[in-house]
């Protein structure tokens, strides 16, 4: 369809495009894995060397280092579980036919327009708040000691308040896939004498496996990055418990000035980012082909 | 087993009605298309007899049980869909088994019918693959297979040779006849094609706006249509109809002619006029004649004979074969001059 002469063309206008683009991420990791080579420390600038591979070193050993790795993990899971399954579950609710459609699906998608450090701030004052939260009241309501969720279950509690942020999210995604289902092919199963449960096993679920796939691998994107809701409400804390890798790098880099080993702990992110990336896509990927 | 019978049904979606009452006896073993213009609710009767929709009012009965408030999977009907509606993420194994499968059939009967039903449909090559690998016509044969696995007591057809080319579409006709003389069960097939209805069925339903207009044997239909309806739409061709003083002469609102039942000569007739547009098809050739007062008259004549456009032409009605009609539509008593 395209010939050589409009191929060209193609190229040459978005050379500009993908040139910017490529400094845009080359720039800043090339001078991250270059300062994860220095010794640099913002308390003592004047000090850079060279530091081989102690920075990386430093920051594996760190007592730290390996709960934020789980931590990551566990947070990524954790998130993807609630947002997966509730939001299939929701969309289930959202495809049948009510009163007030419309608004109904307006407040569902509505969390995902509330910025993370706001969201985490509701979270932690008006609902998780030991003392005046809702939850703390709906706990005393029934005689039970509430709980205090950042001191008690701070993991938990991060992963509850992004799952919240994430859920709009899934459920759309994968209401639209919903509807994409032909009606013809329900009735057929209907007809077929599936029950509501194998309806949804045999054919409304894999008929949802490439919007899944789709959900899990953005999502495992930006959760793997997550970081303002764990500031605002736990500070990492306590101790390590809801410490991920990126709360380390800014920890190391940020508050403890170290710039090199801050750098070594961006070039290990990096690098997990990647593993995990490529076993999703060896895992779901294959949903997408075709 | 599989008679139906729809008593006094209707059918309302919202204010509008879409049947508003039809009785329908269908015995066992027949082979009933449903024929009509689009929108004539062809579709929603075959809903309604699944159970895809509620009935507004009536009752509908399988084997003399009431089923009219049973949901489609108690009905032990199945359905052959438009678009096939087959499941895309299964092989055309699993697609023809799902229905024994959500039946709880052991394993081993299970092959045992899908491979029956694969030898019945010519399938036995494609069994591996997905349907979106196979054609149109593999594809409507996996959707008959996953029907007739069931041993249903009858089976529904919505359109579906619809999305077939023509040349397919005569084979699956008679593919789907063979079936049913082998199978002998009763179907129920939905067109608007009144080809298919003519060819395939024992007998046929006319449906126009909800109503059933004739409910009778494609020759019944053919030689006493009940009104003009039915005369206009059973044939082609189409019935030339011709109304007012030409009419009054046969003591009719309006007389309807075949374009098969016009005798053509190039000295004299009833009628005169000049030739519009010849179509020859080798066999036959339809002349499309202009008659001053009555307009175009489509005729049918042998292919042997060529005729210019323009050419002035003589048309003579076969009196036996003029079917007369009322000022409403209906049929009054034909064959007389």
């Amino acid at each position: 369809m395209a010939t050589r002469q409009t191929r060209a063309l193609a190229r040459t206008m978005m050379a500009p495009a993908v040139v910017l683009l490529l400094l845009w991420m080359i720039v800043p990791l090339g001078m991250t894995i270059y300062f994860s080579f220095q010794n640099y420390n913002l308390l003592n600038p004047a000090m850079q060397s060279f530091a081989g591979w102690f920075n990386y070193e430093f920051f594996v050993t760190d007592p730290a280092f390996v709960q934020s790795m789980v931590n990551t993990l566990l947070l990524v899971g954790g998130v993807l579980a609630i947002t997966v399954i509730g939001g299939t579950l929701i969309a289930l609710l959202l495809d049948q036919p009510m009163f007030g459609q419309g608004i109904v699906r307006i407040l569902v998608i509505s969390p995902f327009f509330v910025m993370p450090p706001v969201a985490a701030l509701i979270w932690k004052n008006m609902l998780m708040h030991p003392g005046y939260g809702i939850f703390a009241h709906i706990a005393r309501f029934f005689g039970i000691s509430p709980i205090d969720w950042f001191a008690q279950v701070p993991l938990f509690a991060v992963i509850l308040i992004v799952a919240w942020q994430w859920l709009p999210f899934a459920t759309l995604i994968l209401l639209t896939a919903m509807q994409s289902l032909s009606e013809e092919q329900l009735e057929a199963s209907e007809m077929d004498g599936a029950n509501a449960f194998n309806r949804f096993f045999y054919i409304i679920l894999p008929h949802l496996a490439r919007a899944i796939t789709v959900v899990v691998l953005i999502q495992t994107i930006f959760l793997l990055a997550i970081f303002a809701e764990i500031l605002v409400t736990t500070n990492g804390g306590p101790g390590y418990n809801s410490t991920n890798l990126t709360f380390l790098v800014y920890r190391t880099a940020l508050l403890n000035y170290d710039i090199g080993g801050g750098s070594a702990g961006g070039v290990i992110a990096v690098i997990l980012a990647n593993i995990v990336a490529i076993f999703l896509m060896r895992a779901v990927g294959k949903n997408l082909d075709t | 087993m599989g008679s139906i019978t729809l008593d006094h049904v209707n059918k309302a979606f919202g204010d509008v009605q879409v049947i508003p009452d039809i009785s329908l006896d269908i015995k066992d073993g027949e082979f009933v298309v449903f024929v009509g213009p689009s929108g004539c609710g062809k579709s929603t009767l075959l809903r309604l007899i699944a159970g895809l929709e509620d009935t507004t009012g009536g009752t509908i009965k399988l084997d003399g049980a009431d089923m009219t408030n049973a949901p489609p999977a108690k009905r032990g009907l199945a359905m052959v869909f438009q678009s096939y509606a087959l499941y895309p993420h299964m092989s055309v194994r699993d697609n023809i088994a799902f229905p024994l499968k959500m039946a709880n059939t052991p394993k081993d009967v299970i092959a045992q019918k899908v491979d029956y039903a694969a030898r019945t449909l010519n399938l036995n090559d494609y069994l591996d693959r997905r349907p979106r690998a196979l054609s149109g016509g593999q594809r409507q044969r996996v959707a008959i297979g996953r029907a007739i696995v069931r041993e249903p007591k009858a089976f529904l057809f919505d359109e579906p040779l619809s999305n077939l080319d023509a040349a397919l579409r005569v084979n699956m006709r008679l593919e789907i006849t063979e079936l049913h003389q082998q199978l002998k069960t009763t179907m129920i097939y939905v067109t608007h094609d009144q080809v298919e209805a003519m060819t395939m069925a024992d007998r046929i339903v006319v449906l126009n706006a909800g109503k059933v207009e004739q409910f009778g044997t494609p020759l019944e239909l053919y030689r006493k249509p009940a009104n003009r309806f039915v005369a206009g739409f059973i044939g082609s061709p189409k019935m030339n109809f011709i109304d007012g003083q030409d009419a009054a002469r046969y003591d009719a609102h309006s007389i309807g002619v075949r374009p098969e039942h016009f005798q053509l000569s190039r000295e004299s007739g009833t009628f005169t006029g000049k030739v519009a547009v010849a179509e020859q098809l080798g066999a036959d050739t339809f002349l499309h004649v202009n008659v001053e007062r009555l307009g175009l008259i489509t005729v049918r004549t042998g292919g042997d004979e060529t005729f210019e456009n323009g050419e002035t032409v003589h048309l003579t009605p076969d009196p036996q074969r003029i079917y007369r009609f009322s000022a409403d539509g209906t049929a009054l008593s034909h064959g007389q001059a």
